[in-house]
């Protein structure tokens, strides 16, 4: 082998690898945020005492969960149009990743409301809460203390998943660092410094996390 | 106020686990300050009846009168509808209930138990709120432990705060549910003397109850079911000392111990 490490060429760039990291965990924020609020709602639904609800939400789940995030992601910013919805780079790929996100968390926050025992909710009924205020003082808070660790887990696939957005040329970390491996010829030097970049991003956040965790009371 | 109408009137309750009839027409009143004990072997549906009152189950048939106010149902044209969450919930917080397991909510403190329906429910400030947790907290013998959570505090200091919970909605009535039952013996006697200390001050208690010698000291009447229904009812010490139905002696000979 006679391949010879020069960094020098990956530096130079390192900025655009940079701003392709804020991209990716920019769109990435936006996407789990809403498709928080999506999996809390779905979650919800799924064990809602309405068929109707619980057989939207097992739809939402089967359609988005077995579709590769890819797909959807071409499917978003490629077929979409076609049907008069047009969507820039940025918007397709943020709504796949919430949609996406969305299937995910439902089942994580579906497992956390399984969790919330039924006696503490009946508890709250008792003192008068209506069925909302039971949801939303009592099991939101225990369901999302039982659902953080594996939160912390889906948060950061998502993350990694905005990778998926160099398909459709949105200038995040994978796409930067592919333009620089084909500038530079610098294979191994632009991939490392490239995965060293996804890997100290992904061990902040789940730093971030258990720093989250940390301050919930234990139970 | 109308000196005759009881606080708490149950007429012809019959309830239904599917093929099961647990409740085969139960009628039992009480009064203001009234503290009633049911007792009976387990399946007989004491906790039921108290669960029936307290709008945590459906039931098919009778009516539950509180205060004047028939609660979980109307009747209209001959068929009863059940109430939307709403208007149950405001009937709820008319009664307290306390819990065999003591079911505090995990994420709250001591204080912030009892401050919730507080907040939610009657809608104090979070200041007054919080002052009248802190009354509850120091009645029940807890001031101290206000700020803990349910998982730093014992059994019996759980189920304390448990009844602060209750009592701080103050409601017309309140229903223990064999509140001692999953608490180890040495903290059994602080919770009992906690209910003692409630019923002497003159709220109106409705207790299932496991506690033969409790139910005996602390009750103005006692109430024998089996098999769904009543089948004695009067002062402790006829029920204790004088049973009149045999399936009542049976079962009393039978948890003398």
């Amino acid at each position: 082998m006679d391949y010879s490490l020069h960094f020098g060429a990956v530096w130079a760039s390192f900025d655009k690898l940079l701003s392709g990291l804020a991209i990716g965990l920019g769109l990435a924020v936006v996407a789990v945020a809403i498709g928080t609020l999506l999996g809390l709602l779905s979650a919800f639904a799924s064990v809602a005492p309405y068929r109707a609800l619980r057989s939207l939400a097992a739809l939402y789940v089967s359609l988005v969960r077995n579709l590769p995030l890819l797909v959807l992601v071409l499917l978003a910013y490629f077929a979409l149009p076609q049907t008069g919805i047009t969507l820039d780079k940025y918007q397709s790929f943020v709504g796949a990743l919430a949609l996406y996100s969305g299937a995910y968390l439902t089942e994580v926050f579906r497992a956390g409301l399984i969790s919330v025992p039924k006696g503490v909710i009946e508890a709250a009924r008792s003192i008068g809460l209506t069925r909302l205020q039971t949801n939303v003082s009592v099991v939101a808070p225990i369901m999302l203390r039982n659902a953080l660790p594996s939160l912390g887990n889906t948060f950061i696939g998502m993350f990694k998943d905005s990778s998926i957005a160099a398909a459709i040329a949105v200038p995040e970390l994978t796409f930067e660092a592919r333009k620089i491996n084909v500038d530079t010829f610098r294979v191994i030097e632009t991939w490392t410094v490239a995965s060293g970049l996804y890997i100290a991003a992904c061990v902040v956040i789940a730093m971030l996390l258990r720093g989250l965790e940390r301050r919930f009371p234990k139970f | 106020m109308d000196k005759q109408q009881p606080l708490l009137a149950i007429r012809g309750l019959t309830k239904r686990f599917g093929t099961v009839d647990v409740l085969k027409g139960v009628d039992l009143d009480l009064d203001r300050r009234d503290v009633v004990s049911i007792i009976g072997s387990s399946g007989s549906g004491k906790t039921t009846l108290l669960r029936c009152v307290n709008l945590l189950e459906e039931y098919q048939g009778g009516d539950i009168v509180l205060d004047g106010e028939t609660i979980g149902y109307r009747s209209a044209n001959g068929r009863r509808h059940r109430f939307g969450d709403r208007e149950l919930s405001r009937q709820r917080s008319m009664t307290g209930m306390v819990f065999q397991s003591f079911n505090l909510f995990p994420h709250l403190t001591a204080a912030g138990n009892v401050m919730l329906g507080l907040r939610k429910v009657l809608r104090l400030p979070k200041a007054e709120a919080r002052a009248v947790a802190e009354t509850w907290l120091t009645r029940v013998g807890l001031a101290a432990r206000a700020d803990h959570y349910p998982s730093q505090l014992s059994g019996g200091q759980q189920q304390r705060v448990a009844i602060a919970r209750a009592l701080a909605m103050n409601p017309k009535l309140v229903l223990l549910d064999e509140v001692t039952s999953a608490l180890d013996p040495e903290l059994v006697q602080e919770v009992l003397n906690t209910v003692k200390s409630i019923a002497d001050d003159g709220a109106t208690l409705l207790i299932v109850t496991h506690e033969m010698r409790f139910a005996r000291d602390v009750s103005s009447r006692v109430v024998f079911m089996e098999q769904g229904r009543i089948v004695e009812d009067g002062p402790p010490e006829q029920i204790f000392g004088a049973p009149k139905n045999q399936r009542l002696a049976a079962f009393l000979r039978n948890t003398r111990h």
